[in-house]
């Protein structure tokens, strides 16, 4: 016996399973990183007047502005991808989340290039409190763009097989996995103000 | 319904292919009923565990300093002593244990996984593969847990809670008590998202809210505690982690003096943070180990007093409630830490708040019994064992949610004696209630009722007598961290005693643990053969399916729910019970 509603909306609640499923996952993550922008509200505003060290003094605005663009302009060929194959033009989709994909490439790249700077300079997460919250803030952030961009290049490679077979459910998937993305992009949103600018 | 049954059909045939081998039915199996199982055994064998590190430390506090007995032998460099320091890895592993490895995954791991597919008409679990997912981050979970007790050092020992900066500066076992925690909460997010997606979409036709057994709520709302609160020590554990890993200073304050060493961080943290980051979850958590029982005493109830629960629909709301509240009330874990008084008032309102909607579940249970005919099943033994000790765990919290008469018995056995009537005679007695109850359906054979009492009388009294007592200790200050049980200090003389009495108590209860374990193998091949549905129950997993269930599907045809869940002696009808999906 096949487990109802997992292609085809259930009538009373309009939602196919996976989708509930996502939202729910979402909400967990918020608590997620919601607890850890917690903590660092707590310990900036904990820390005795003037010892509190900015990111102005060792981050790269520019290169974040950069990095900004792309996860932003990743959100928006996500979802060309997925309303390509609404409309039926699978190479389309193809191409949309390739290039989605691509931007995942271009923002751990300049993550990096931001890492290793600093590793240069002698700042470790070790150096101060600031520090230490921006690199497992980012950190975190990296680990959840490369779980994002290992979906959306299986789906973009061996997984766009279930196109031919299960068309509805494959465009469902990519929708689920959208909506996953656009997730971590807003993370990155409420990260580059609170880290690079304030 | 029609449609349900014509995609079962058209995948009949598929499913004759796929014979499942040995590893995929029965190791990695997708199912939900194997999976519960799975649970099931491994939370029975982890709770086995952590009350035998118990039983341990119940001889270091009644005869300190003197060479265990049997199980001496295991740490032959003491002579056999349990040292403060491994009294103290012993302290912290019961604890987590108990809660993260045994208890939560058995009430929600097995019974939920095992039962709310079966409640609400569903052909399995909304996402089998997360599901078993789910358990098998658990087990490494679990496997990490155990294999600390061999880093060197030793286990975590700065308690269940693990506040630093003790924790922070502790044993490598710590660093492995974090990662065993991120799979327990990996696998606990896997679970509940499953569960709130089967709950909210595979219910059957007609299945409505208030339709819905009460034990499928329980299992709702503690879904959402384990889905939203686990993510905040997630996080604490990921700071934790930062902490002891890349020397970090999340939870190091500057200035921190170590065996008269200032210690080499850059300081600037915040010990408190790591509090309230752990009781945002754990005070949650309370009401994850509660919960669950309320369902499956509710569920026996219903069945042993055959007649409906008295206001069905205020417990709903009531633990729908609770759920909410659970969220704002951790701080009063942490009145000692200096808060303020504005903080500390708001937080005793609230815990005052909270505690109505478990008196209202309470009462409503109390009043079902009355005028009933009971059947006094075992499982029925239980349930009614539950309600005056939770009863007892739950008044005795009064004291503690009320800040000034925390000060005095904070951090002493008072407390211990508290949560432990919520959890072990209350939420382990609903886990043995549900255990007599649902094996029926899980084997098609009955336990042993001889068994059952022999099993149910003594525990019922020994763990009084290991609890009771504690009150007492408490009151008169003994601290609860004390490897020695408070020998060494003056004002413990008076209730120093009692020690002897609740170790032989303890000992002795884990002796009347011995008829069910035989209980639960023997009757699995030799018990009593009954028939689908011995109970004569109401809900949709006696009354539509058979006892063992179908291994694929569950149902032959998915039932439509026509009747609330406790319809008993209906007036008018032919049986003093009418299946949920029966027509009048």
């Amino acid at each position: 016996m096949d487990i109802p509603y997992n292609v085809e909306p259930r009538p009373d609640t309009g939602l196919y399973n996976a989708k509930l499923g996502i939202w729910l996952f979402l909400a967990s993550e918020v608590m997620l990183f919601g607890a850890l922008f917690s903590s660092y509200v707590l310990l900036r505003t904990g820390a005795p007047a003037g010892t509190w060290h900015h990111g102005r003094e060792f981050l790269n605005v520019p290169l974040a502005t950069l990095n900004t663009i792309i996860l932003i302009a990743s959100s928006v060929t996500m979802v060309m991808s997925w309303a390509s194959l609404k409309l039926n033009d699978f190479k389309k989709f193809r191409l949309y989340l390739g290039v989605t994909f691509l931007c995942g490439v271009g923002f751990l790249a300049i993550k990096a290039i931001e890492y290793s700077t600093k590793f240069h300079h002698g700042y470790f997460p070790k150096s101060n409190t600031f520090l230490a919250i921006y690199f497992t803030l980012t950190g975190l952030h990296v680990l959840h763009v490369i779980g994002g961009m290992i979906v959306n290049g299986y789906f973009a490679g061996p997984g766009a097989k279930m196109w031919r077979t299960e068309p509805e459910r494959f465009t469902n998937r990519i929708e689920v996995a959208g909506l996953y993305w656009h997730f971590v992009d807003l993370v990155w949103i409420f990260l580059f103000p609170t880290l690079y600018l304030l | 319904m029609a449609l349900v049954d014509e995609r079962a059909h058209g995948h009949h045939e598929a499913h004759h292919h796929e014979e499942p081998g040995f590893w995929t039915k029965y190791v990695f199996s997708q199912d939900h009923k194997v999976i519960g199982i799975q649970y099931g055994f491994t939370a029975l064998i982890f709770l086995l565990f952590g009350f035998t590190l118990m039983m341990m430390m119940r001889w270091s506090l009644a005869y300190p300093n003197q060479p265990i007995p049997l199980v001496g032998g295991l740490f032959k460099a003491t002579g056999g002593i349990i040292v403060p320091e491994f009294y103290n890895q012993l302290g912290a592993m019961h604890g987590t244990i108990m809660v993260f490895l045994g208890i939560v995954p058995l009430a929600v791991g097995a019974f939920g996984n095992y039962l709310v597919p079966l409640q609400i008409g569903a052909p399995d679990m909304a996402f089998p593969k997360l599901n078993m997912a789910s358990y098998w981050s658990y087990f490494v979970g679990g496997v990490v847990m155990l294999a600390s007790f061999f880093a060197p050092g030793g286990a975590a020992q700065s308690g269940w809670t693990s506040y630093p900066p003790l924790s922070d500066i502790a044993p490598s076992g710590q660093t492995m008590w974090l990662f065993g925690m991120l799979f327990l909460i990996i696998s606990s997010v896997l679970g509940s998202t499953n569960f709130i997606v089967t709950i909210i979409q595979l219910r059957a036709p007609g299945l409505t809210w208030m339709r819905l057994p009460f034990f499928v709520w329980a299992q709702f709302v503690t879904s959402f505690l384990l889905l939203l609160a686990f993510p905040a020590l997630q996080a604490a554990a990921i700071l934790q982690m930062m902490d002891r890993l890349a020397h970090t200073s999340f939870f190091l304050p500057s200035g921190l003096v170590v065996s008269g060493q200032q210690l080499a961080v850059s300081g600037g943290g915040s010990p408190l943070l790591w509090q309230h980051l752990f009781w945002f979850l754990a005070h949650p958590e309370v009401y994850v180990l509660i919960l669950p029982a309320f369902g499956i005493i509710a569920e026996v109830i219903a069945n042993n007093t055959r007649k409906p629960l008295w206001g069905y629909r205020s417990m709903v709301w009531a633990i729908t409630f609770l759920g909410f509240m659970s969220f704002i009330v951790w701080a009063h874990h942490m009145f000692m830490t200096g808060m303020g008084t504005i903080m500390s008032t708001f937080f005793q309102t609230t815990t005052m708040i909270i505690s109505i909607p478990s008196v209202i579940v309470l009462t409503a249970l109390i009043i079902s019994l009355w005028g009933a005919s009971i059947r006094y099943t075992v499982p029925m033994l239980f349930a009614l064992a539950f309600l005056p000790m939770f009863a007892i765990g739950g008044l005795t919290g009064l004291p503690l949610g009320l800040a000034p008469t925390d000060i005095h018995l904070h951090d002493t056995y008072y407390v211990i004696g508290h949560f432990h009537y919520v959890v072990a005679p209350g939420t382990i007695f609903a886990m043995f209630a549900g255990i007599y109850y649902w094996f029926p359906k899980l084997t098609g054979r009955s336990m042993s009722t001889t068994l059952g009492h022999l099993h149910f009388w003594p525990s019922f009294l020994f763990i009084n007598g290991i609890f009771m007592p504690m009150f007492i200790q408490g009151m008169a200050g003994v601290s609860r961290r004390l490897y020695d049980g408070g020998a060494s200090y003056s004002h413990a003389q008076g209730v120093l005693h009692w020690n002897t009495f609740m170790s032989a108590s303890a000992w002795l209860l884990g002796l009347a643990q011995i008829p069910f374990i035989l209980n639960l193998f023997w009757s699995m091949w030799k018990g009593k053969k009954v028939g689908s549905n011995p109970w004569e129950a109401t809900t949709l997993e006696w009354a539509a399916t058979t006892s063992p269930p179908l291994a694929h599907g569950n149902f032959t045809v998915i039932p439509t729910a026509v009747r609330g869940p406790y319809d008993y002696s209906l007036p008018g009808a032919p049986q003093d019970f009418v299946p949920q999906h029966q027509e009048g």
